[in-house]
C-alpha cells in the first residue's frame, strides 16, 4: 500500500504541550497550573440563553458569516471598547473559536513562499497554521528584558521582501505580556512602510490589568491592514462553546468567509445565540472575573518576589512567565521534576517556542487556595534545588 | 479599592490584612484604615459564618413569616419592626412591598417553639393584623453560597 500521508502534515512538529500532557495524566493527585482556560463557569445567564435557544428549536444552520444579531453585537462591542467601526454586513465573520479565524485568515492571504512573521513565545498554532497555508514562518525571539513586547528593531530585522503577514499575539499567551499604545504606534510605522498585513490575535483583550487593551487596528492607518481576531472563550469563560470572530477589510473577510463556508458552514448555532446575550449583558460579569484574575496575579507576583524567583510583571491574560535559568536545567527538566517530586504541573516555556527555554508558563486560572498550595510546593522544590 | 475590598470580604471575612493587601495591590496600613472606616460607618456591620446546620446534630427549624401590620402614626413601620426584631430568635426582619408588610425569619429548636412564638408573641401584638408562616424545608443557596455544591475541576490538566 502507498503512504497516503501528506509530507507537510507528517513533518509538522507535534505540540510540545501534548508530550507533557501525557506525563501529567499519569500522576493522579497532581495540582495543575497548566490550564489555558478560565476556571469560572460560563455565567449562568449566558448558559440559560443557550438552553432557551435549544428549547425554542433553534437548531439549524445560521448564515455562513454568523447570525446578523451577533455580528451587530460584535460590532457594538468593538466600537465601545476600541472605538473602531466594523460593518456587521461585510466586515465580520463568526468562527469556530479564535483558532479557526487564525487558520482561515492565513489560508486566505498566503501564496507559496510568502513569509509570516511570528513573535515567540506565543500560542502554539501560528507556526503550524502558517506552514499548512504554504507560508514560510519567520520567528522573532522576544526578550525578557523587553517584557516580551515586540520592539521595532526586532521587527525590522525579521522583515524581508517576502514578508506578508505579521502575527501580533497580545495580550500574550504564554508570557502575559501586553503592547501599550506607544509600543503599537512604533511598530505600526514599520508595518506600513513594509506593507504588511497584521493578524492581531486579541483573544485575551478583556483581561488586561494596566489601563485598557488597545488594538493595533485603532492606530491611524492600520484598520485597513489588520485582521482583528477575538472570541468568547477567555473573556466570558466560554472555551467549550467554540466561538470566535474575525473583523477586517471586506475584501479579506469575503475570502475568509469563502473558506469558512466550504470547510465549516457556520459556527455552532446554540453558541451564537448564547453569545448575543453575552455581549449584550456580560460587561459586568467580565469585569468581575477580570478583578479576580488581577488579585491572583498580584498574589503570584508577591509570592515570586518572596521566593526570589525572577519574573517580569505581566499585565495581561492569566499567565505569569518566571525565569528558571538560575537552576541550570531545561524548562522541560524543571517541569518534569517539579511534577514528579512535588506533584505540581506547569508548562515548560519551550512548548511555545524554542526561545522560551529557561521559562515556565504558570496559569492563574485557579482559586487562591489552589494557588497557595501549589506555590508552597514550588517553593519547597526550588529551596531544595538551591541548597544542593 | 473600597468596592473591591467589600466584594472580597463579603465572600471571605476571615482573610487577613496581609493577604488583602497583596490581592488589592496596596499596603497593609491602607487595608487596616479602610476596614476601620467601613466598620465605623456601619458599612461592614458584622462578620458571620454560614453554617450548614443540617449536617450537625443540632436541631434547628426555620420559618419565614409574612406579617401584615397597621403602621403607627409618626413612626410608620419602624416601631413595630423594632418590637419584633428585639426577640433574639428572630433572624431577620425586612419591610416588604406587595401583599404584606414585614417578612420575619425565625430560627428555633422545634416546630412547636415557632408556633408558640407566632401565636403568643407575634399575633398578639396590637398592630399585627395577620400572619402567614412558611416553614423552610431545605436550603439550596444561602448568602450567595450554594449549599452542598461539589466543586471539582473538570478541565483537562494541561491545555495550550
Amino acid at each position: 500500500m502507498r503512504n497516503f500521508l501528506s509530507d507537510k502534515v507528517v513533518n509538522l512538529k507535534p505540540s510540545g504541550i501534548r508530550k507533557f500532557f501525557d506525563i501529567v495524566t499519569e500522576m493522579e493527585d497532581a495540582i495543575s497550573l497548566g490550564v489555558g482556560e478560565p476556571d469560572f463557569d460560563t455565567p449562568w445567564f449566558i448558559r440559560d440563553e443557550g438552553i432557551y435557544s435549544l428549547e425554542k428549536g433553534r437548531t439549524f444552520y445560521t448564515s455562513n458569516s454568523g447570525l446578523k444579531d451577533l455580528r451587530k453585537e460584535i460590532s457594538n462591542y468593538i466600537q465601545r471598547t476600541q472605538q473602531i467601526n466594523y460593518n456587521p454586513d461585510n466586515e465580520i465573520v463568526v468562527t469556530v473559536g479564535g483558532s479557526e479565524a487564525i487558520d482561515i485568515c492565513l489560508r486566505a492571504v498566503i501564496n507559496p513562499g510568502d513569509e509570516v512573521v511570528i513573535p515567540q513565545p506565543s500560542y502554539v498554532s501560528y507556526e503550524p497554521c502558517s506552514v499548512l497555508a504554504g507560508a514560510k514562518p519567520v520567528i522573532i525571539k522576544l526578550k525578557n528584558e523587553n517584557e516580551f513586547r515586540l520592539k521595532p528593531d526586532e521587527l525590522l530585522n525579521a522583515v524581508t521582501d517576502k514578508s506578508k503577514v505579521l502575527i501580533l499575539p497580545y495580550p500574550n499567551n504564554p508570557t502575559g505580556a501586553i503592547m501599550e499604545k506607544e509600543d503599537l504606534e512604533k511598530i505600526a510605522k514599520i508595518i506600513k512602510e513594509k506593507d504588511l498585513l497584521v493578524l492581531s490575535d486579541e483573544i485575551y483583550s478583556a483581561l488586561t490589568y494596566k489601563g485598557r487593551h488597545v488594538s493595533i487596528a485603532s492606530v491611524d492607518g492600520m484598520k485597513e491592514r489588520t485582521i482583528l481576531i477575538n472570541g468568547f472563550s477567555k473573556a466570558y469563560a466560554m472555551t467549550g462553546w467554540r466561538l470566535g470572530y474575525a473583523c477586517g477589510p471586506k475584501n479579506l473577510i469575503k475570502q475568509m468567509t469563502k473558506i469558512h463556508q466550504f470547510a465549516i458552514m457556520c459556527a455552532p448555532t446554540t453558541s451564537q445565540y448564547a453569545a448575543v446575550e453575552a455581549l449584550k449583558k456580560g460587561d459586568e460579569e467580565v469585569e468581575k472575573m477580570r478583578q479576580s484574575y488581577n488579585q491572583r496575579r498580584r498574589f503570584l507576583m508577591d509570592a515570586f518576589k518572596k521566593m526570589n524567583l525572577d519574573c517580569f510583571e505581566p499585565y495581561g491574560a492569566f499567565y505569569v512567565f518566571p525565569c528558571i535559568k538560575e537552576f541550570n536545567m531545561t524548562s522541560e527538566e524543571f517541569a518534569t521534576r517539579l511534577l514528579r517530586e512535588e506533584k505540581v504541573a506547569v508548562v515548560p516555556g519551550t512548548a511555545f517556542g524554542d526561545c522560551a527555554e529557561g521559562y515556565l508558563r504558570i496559569s492563574y486560572a485557579y482559586s487562591i487556595d489552589n494557588l497557595k498550595e501549589a506555590l508552597f510546593r514550588l517553593e519547597k522544590f526550588i529551596n531544595r534545588l538551591r541548597v544542593s | 479599592m473600597r468596592d473591591e475590598l467589600l466584594s472580597i470580604l463579603e465572600k471571605n471575612s476571615r482573610i487577613d490584612f496581609k493577604e488583602l493587601a497583596v490581592l488589592l495591590g496596596v499596603s497593609e496600613e491602607q487595608v487596616l484604615q479602610e476596614i476601620t472606616k467601613l466598620e465605623k460607618e456601619n458599612i461592614v456591620c458584622a462578620y458571620h459564618t454560614l453554617i450548614n446546620w443540617e449536617k450537625t446534630d443540632i436541631e434547628k427549624v426555620s420559618a419565614l413569616i409574612e406579617v401584615k401590620v397597621t403602621p403607627q402614626r409618626g413612626q410608620g413601620f419602624d416601631r413595630i419592626a423594632e418590637r419584633i426584631y428585639k426577640y433574639p430568635e428572630v433572624r431577620s426582619v425586612y419591610l416588604i412591598s406587595g401583599g404584606y408588610d414585614l417578612l420575619v425569619s425565625l430560627e428555633e429548636k422545634s416546630l412547636k417553639e415557632i408556633a408558640a412564638f407566632v401565636s403568643d408573641k407575634l399575633s398578639t401584638m396590637e398592630s399585627v393584623l395577620s400572619t402567614a408562616t412558611h416553614f423552610i424545608l431545605k436550603k439550596y443557596k444561602d448568602h450567595g453560597t450554594i449549599i452542598n455544591e461539589a466543586t471539582k475541576d473538570e478541565r483537562e490538566v494541561i491545555t495550550p
